[in-house]
């Protein structure tokens, strides 16, 4: 029979390969050749080394949010809110950035610190209220988000405002861009955030598989009673768990803030950052490398849909469907499960 | 009298921005009362308000003036339809129901902007021709204070969602398959040992849950919106689910929430013209549902309890 090991990575490709399936299948029916989305898409992710670069630039971010969803589900928690922390982690990183005046070896990591730190803190108040009144994080986070929205875009415009709908540019000093990087990677956006979320992975993977905190962590991911009678302290958990959680969101924030655009404007709608980091975290079985990897799939995914329309006509739309049935599928894992112990039965 | 003229002048306005809420929150009482937590929501709001759309486009000079109340039941044909897929996937496969309605979300606003774009060649639809029209009711707009209160500038939609919330509260409390659906959703088990069909109620509850959600995507875009894009729909299936916590899960509640919700909203437009709020800054009338809910959640404001299951697939033979 198949261990779990085995079937952590068995549902994850099954699932990226139906959602490809899916998608081929769609474009068939609208009448595109599948083969030349896909090469449109191909190219548009990896094509140069421009494109490799926002790849990279689109996967940074994701990885995070990745990291903190995963993290909230190894404790037992679903993080709906890191789209909220995003926001607040973007917000406190731009607003550092702009108004402090410091050497770059300060400045940047104080910049990242106090978005990490924003992020942990919007956190806070879903862990508290689920520790001590036993409130469920998953609605308390999705208002967290929209006042995390409707709080930020409120600041941006009574007190930043530059021009238009964003804040001015943060200092250089601040900034995760350079000229080298940029020129290397043929004037694409990438930024030195991918060591961060490097960083952040490896803490997470560290934390989670190598210290006691960790165990406890986990332990009470797994089984709150179980955990309380082991005389682990489960309400500290739950609150610490669900800020760090945070913290990789409000970083992911600061990527934004700090790297791809050096400035936060207004937002209509949710950056889909948070979302889409579920999908991440689920598909990277809420493990540290796993996130790195799908958070990259994704990325380039979402760059590469955007070469898709020029070249081969399909709407870019396309790849949020893909990635939707990728999750709906690995959200469903017990069907692949259940085929593939049907298929070992028969070959009995 | 400034009160009064306040309430005069907004009361049409909230009843406009309650509507879509008033239906979506509905079914939202209903997946979750049988144990069916439903993220989705907004993902079949947006399928509501596309298919509402596209069939109101499509068919406006087939059907003249009766298209709106057409397009409204396709899209919550539409909406009952896809949200199968979220009944499969929470039921039978057992999968994490928040997981699967954020998938659901995601797919809907895919393949709504995917077939915007390959129909109509940009990111959102034309303006529709046959919207809803504001009415005013004879005789009773005539009524003083009231009249010009709740029967004058109005849509009967707005009507409609509140004698839905009525009918639900007669369906979910005042007949057996009401009974069978709140027990479904408290204690799946005990149940279905009186041979009651856990899976059949949770997909009756989810399909009804779904068409709801379309009436009310539907009613946003044929009112307010009137045209489809990405961003049509935003926030307002979240503010339903909102809507269902803190009306404790019961029709008539979530009903009285959705109103409270429109009120607040309706207020951070108008409310500049009011001595009163003009010094309170816009962000907070905004936030005011979000921020409201949460209190509730935490017990500040009555203790608002989930049905028992909710969120937890049955699995026949486990304890």
């Amino acid at each position: 029979m198949f261990s779990n090991r085995t079937f952590n990575l068995i549902v994850p490709i099954f699932s990226v390969l139906l959602g490809f399936l899916v998608g081929a299948i769609v474009m068939l029916a609208f009448g595109y050749s599948p083969i030349e989305g896909y090469r449109a898409l191909w190219n548009g992710a990896f094509g140069n080394s421009y494109y490799l670069g926002e790849t990279i630039r689109q996967s940074i971010p994701l990885m995070l949010t990745g990291l903190a969803i995963a993290f909230a589900f190894r404790s037992g928690l679903f993080n709906i809110g890191a789209e909220g922390q995003v926001f607040v982690g973007w917000l406190a990183a731009v607003w550092l950035g702009i108004v402090v005046d410091l050497p770059t070896i300060i400045h940047l990591p104080l910049a990242l610190l106090v978005a990490g730190l924003a992020g942990a803190l919007w956190a806070l108040i879903p862990g508290l209220l689920k520790a001590t009144r036993g409130v469920h994080e998953v609605v308390v986070t999705i208002m967290m988000n929209y006042i995390a929205l409707h709080l930020s875009n409120h600041i941006i415009r009574a007190y930043l405002l530059e021009s238009g709908s964003r804040t001015s540019r943060i200092s250089e000093t601040a900034s995760l861009r350079t000229e080298g990087l940029t020129t290397l990677f043929g004037g694409s956006q990438v930024h030195w955030g991918f060591i961060i979320a490097f960083i952040s992975a490896i803490t997470m993977w560290f934390l989670l598989e190598r210290t006691t905190y960790g165990y406890e962590l986990r332990a009470v991911g797994y089984n709150k009673h179980a955990a309380h009678y082991a005389g682990i302290n489960v309400k500290r958990n739950i609150i610490m768990a669900m800020m760090i959680s945070g913290l990789f969101a409000g970083l992911a924030g600061a990527m934004e803030g700090l790297g791809t655009f050096g400035s936060m404007h207004t937002h209509a709608s949710f950056s889909n950052l948070g979302f889409d980091g579920i999908a991440v975290a689920l598909l990277g079985a809420n493990t540290a490398i796993g996130s790195v990897i799908s958070a990259f799939l994704f990325g380039a995914l979402k760059v590469g849909s955007l070469s898709m329309p020029p070249i081969s006509g399909v709407p870019s739309e396309l790849v949020e469907i893909i990635i939707a049935v990728i999750i709906f599928f690995v959200a469903s894992s017990y069907m692949i499960r259940w085929i593939v112990l049907r298929f070992k039965k028969e070959e009995k | 009298m400034q009160i009064i003229d306040l309430l005069q002048s907004m009361m049409p306005m909230v009843l406009f921005y309650s509507a879509p809420l008033i239906f979506t929150a509905i079914g939202g009482v209903f997946s979750e009362r049988s144990g069916v937590v439903n993220i989705g929501l907004e993902g079949l709001m947006v399928m509501g308000a596309f298919s509402g759309i596209v069939f109101n486009l499509s068919f406006a000079e087939m059907f003249g003036t009766l298209t709106p109340w057409l397009s409204l039941l396709v899209a919550g044909l539409v909406s009952g339809i896809f949200s199968i897929m979220h009944a499969v996937a929470a039921v039978t496969l057992r999968a994490n129901q928040v997981v699967s309605g954020v998938a659901i979300n995601m797919i809907a606003l895919g393949v709504g902007v995917f077939l915007t774009r390959e129909w109509y060649g940009s990111g959102q639809t034309n303006s529709i021709t046959q919207p809803f029209y504001t009415r005013s009711v004879r005789f009773l707009s005539d009524i003083p204070i009231i009249g010009e209160m709740f029967f004058s500038g109005i849509y009967y939609i707005a009507y409609i969602a509140i004698l839905f919330a009525i009918l639900a509260w007669f369906i979910l409390y005042k007949t057996p398959f009401g009974l069978r659906l709140r027990s479904v959703g408290e204690h799946p088990m005990a149940a279905d040992t009186n041979g009651i069909s856990v899976t059949k109620i949770r997909y009756v509850a989810v399909i009804i849950s779904g068409f709801l959600a379309g009436l009310g995507g539907a009613t946003y875009a044929l009112t307010i919106s009137l045209n489809f894009g990405g961003a049509t729909i935003s926030g307002q299936g979240f503010m339903s689910l909102a809507a269902v916590i803190f009306g404790k899960w019961h029709p008539l509640g979530a009903m009285g929430a959705a109103i409270f919700f429109g009120f607040a909203q309706s207020l951070s437009v108008v409310g500049r013209n009011f001595p009163i709020l003009a010094d309170v800054p816009n962000v907070y009338l905004i936030i005011a549902p979000y921020v409201l809910t949460i209190l509730a959640l935490a017990g500040f404001i009555g203790r608002a309890e989930a049905p028992k299951a909710n969120g937890e697939p049955y699995i026949k033979g486990n304890r």
